[in-house]
């Protein structure tokens, strides 16, 4: 009797406990989060939140490197550019310097062909597989240091129990709080810009935005380069934008056909894709039309991992109207927004994005550009990409963003035979000659 | 925890990996997140697929022979073990290497072994001859379709008689050697990163004379 009549007034004291933490819970969130976020005013809540997020990491780093030395063994640091440090010298230069080396005379008259040339294919062959320019950026990117998501550590090991009792307390924050607060923000509908600027604050998204006075005008393009569909919400939530794309299935699917009914968007069928002059046509068309929004589009084509811009497709750049170049880069501490989605798909990754800390990210406007007399789309296409990968500090590549899934084509295998067989043969012409 | 952390390497087989290769312990970790990337199935072994997903590589005239190396005779997998064996032909002699212990068995790196390896990119079939059809396969693959026949078989030929001592019209892995000299040039890039070895022949001064 005794112990039964103990645990019902303690009972009653917890649900009122929970009941009072739940009141409070509420009352919290709409005043701290969804009222400002309609008025689009900030508490400047979330900077604080990040700079304590940042002393945390470089806490728990310190530890890991504390730890690893204790078991005296070299951390694996994975944030590196480079293995290997490569010299931008030709085909030319390069052989003939390993002949050079080999010989002990002068070459003034270079010989056709010697067996010590391999060792150039051969050389740039193993580097290759050591360390290539491509297969890296279809990856997440590696991060110095480590911040309490287990997806994003390499050595992960019980170091102590302070560090793993701050990771359980992430765990804990991380799925209990942060996860069902977003998710409930995620469905809410709103106006519009409205609606993005919750999606916004329900990622805990920091955006800083530079240089608004480039913002893209109406009859315009503005391109940028990918990272992660988030991308599409951040620009959105700073001014309205018609989207082209493909209709998806799915969820993907279901919020394109929603978001048509509020804005004249430009969704293609997936057999319309391949008619380019049909694709071209309708974007023209709409840009023609001065009062419709700038178009958004991202000429890479697919999602790249924000450490490197591949190539741009020349289509949007075709079309002759004023560019408005956007570059997007992220701050893989808090959360990486990279989508690989040849890994995940795309509930997947929303589950990712709303149970990391936070989505911080920098937005620059860059001047608007037009195509040059005498530029094809190409150049012009390549300036473009120059330029956003300058601002944004990402690497600016050749590569073909489409080498994720598909093979690189033979024509840049023939291009290095062409190289050195005008090496040999024209050896031979002026040997012929003297 | 994600599938790396699953597989990362025990410390026994980094250490053993030290002894058989010389890579420092940095060096061996950095490479197998490099060889787990490449890794696409997942299961721990590499296949020709998944070195011809580089596209450095796949651009490589040679792309296929390199590729080749890795695997040994008869196999479709290379598992990690081999693939820093045959990386480790390719780390720089070091000066305090050269006193080591004579009893021991010859390093990876050591000046035969690295001939030896560029030998073998020649020799496809392994009979430790480069026969004149083999030299052409290998001159076909650098330059493609941009020289004639003739051209190349007048190169050829002409190879074959500067290197070949024995008459036999192909050319053994003495008369390889013999040909020329070896020089080293490394590259140093700083802490954490690779060094690679540039390896050189070189052709006697009256092969010179004679072809001009």
């Amino acid at each position: 009797m005794g112990p039964f009549l103990d645990f019902n007034p303690f009972d009653n004291l917890l649900c009122i406990l929970l009941g009072i933490s739940f009141t409070v819970w509420f009352t919290l969130l709409l005043v701290f989060i969804i009222v400002p976020a309609i008025f689009g005013v900030s508490f400047g809540i979330r900077r604080l939140y990040m700079k304590t997020l940042l002393k945390i990491f470089e806490w728990a780093t310190h530890r890991i490197e504390r730890g690893a030395k204790d078991n005296n063994h070299l951390l694996y640091k994975p944030y590196s550019n480079a293995i290997i440090a490569k010299e931008p010298t030709s085909l030319e230069e390069e052989i003939n310097e390993i002949r050079r080396r080999g010989s002990n005379r002068d070459l003034d008259s270079a010989s056709e062909f010697e067996m010590s040339d391999i060792f150039y294919f051969c050389r740039r062959g193993v580097e290759s597989i050591m360390d290539d320019e491509v297969t890296k950026r279809f990856s997440a990117e590696e991060l110095e240091s480590w911040n309490l998501l287990t997806r994003s550590n390499y050595n992960f090991q019980h170091i102590s129990l302070r560090l793993t009792v701050l990771w359980g307390l992430g765990v804990v924050i991380r799925y209990g709080f942060l996860l069902p607060l977003r998710m409930k923000n995620f469905l809410s509908e709103q106006v519009h810009l409205m609606c993005y600027r919750i999606c916004v604050r329900a990622l805990t998204a920091i955006i800083t935005y530079h240089d608004s006075e480039n913002k893209p005008k109406n009859g315009g393009i503005c391109v940028a380069n990918h990272t992660s569909p988030i991308d599409v919400i951040i620009l959105a939530s700073d001014g309205c934008y018609a989207m082209v794309g493909q209709i998806h299935g799915g969820l993907m699917g279901v919020i394109q056909k929603s978001m048509v009914k509020a804005c004249p968007h430009i969704w293609f069928e997936r057999s319309e894709v391949k008619d380019r002059h049909l694709v071209a046509k309708r974007l023209s068309d709409h840009v023609e039309d001065t009062t419709k929004l700038p178009i958004l589009i991202f000429p890479e084509g697919t999602c790249i991992n924000n450490t490197s811009v591949m190539m741009f497709k020349k289509g949007s750049f075709e079309i002759g109207s004023t560019v408005y170049p956007v570059a997007i880069k992220y701050d893989p501490r808090f959360g990486d927004a990279f989508w690989n989605s040849s890994q995940f798909g795309m509930v997947n990754y929303l589950l990712r994005m709303m149970s990391s800390w936070a989505i911080v990210c920098s937005v620059w406007y860059l001047p608007p550009m037009t195509r040059e007399e005498g530029e094809d789309a190409v150049q012009f296409a390549s300036r473009v990409k120059a330029a956003i990968a300058r601002q944004g500090g990402l690497v600016d590549l050749l590569w073909d963003g489409g080498l994720k899934r598909g093979k690189v084509k033979d024509t840049f295998k023939e291009e290095q035979q062409k190289l050195y067989s005008k090496m040999l043969v024209g050896t031979q012409e002026d040997r012929s000659r003297s | 925890m994600g599938s790396r952390a699953s597989t990362l390497l025990r410390e026994e087989e980094i250490e053993e990996i030290k002894k058989e290769t010389g890579f420092s312990h940095s060096q061996i970790t950095r490479l197998y997140s490099r060889f787990t990337s490449l890794d696409k199935g997942e299961n721990g072994t590499l296949s020709r697929e998944d070195f011809q997903r580089i596209p450095e590589l796949a651009i490589n005239p040679l792309g296929d022979r390199i590729i080749n190396a890795f695997f040994p005779e008869g196999e479709d997998q290379v598992n990690f073990r081999g693939f820093m064996r045959t990386l480790a032909h390719f780390r720089p002699i070091e000066d305090n290497e050269k006193n080591k212990d004579p009893t021991a068995s010859e390093p990876l790196n050591s000046r035969t072994n690295k001939l030896l390896f560029a030998f073998q990119l020649y020799d496809l079939d392994r009979d430790d001859k480069i026969s004149r059809d083999e030299l052409l396969q290998v001159l076909r693959m650098m330059v493609g379709v941009n020289i004639s026949d003739e051209q190349l078989g007048s190169i050829a030929d002409r190879t074959i008689q500067e290197a070949d001592q024995n008459g036999d019209n192909s050319i053994s892995f003495n008369e390889f050697i013999k040909v020329g000299n070896l020089q080293h040039i490394y590259v140093w890039a700083g802490d954490h990163y690779l060094i690679l070895t540039y390896i050189l022949l070189s052709v006697l001064q009256d092969c010179l004379c004679s072809s001009v």
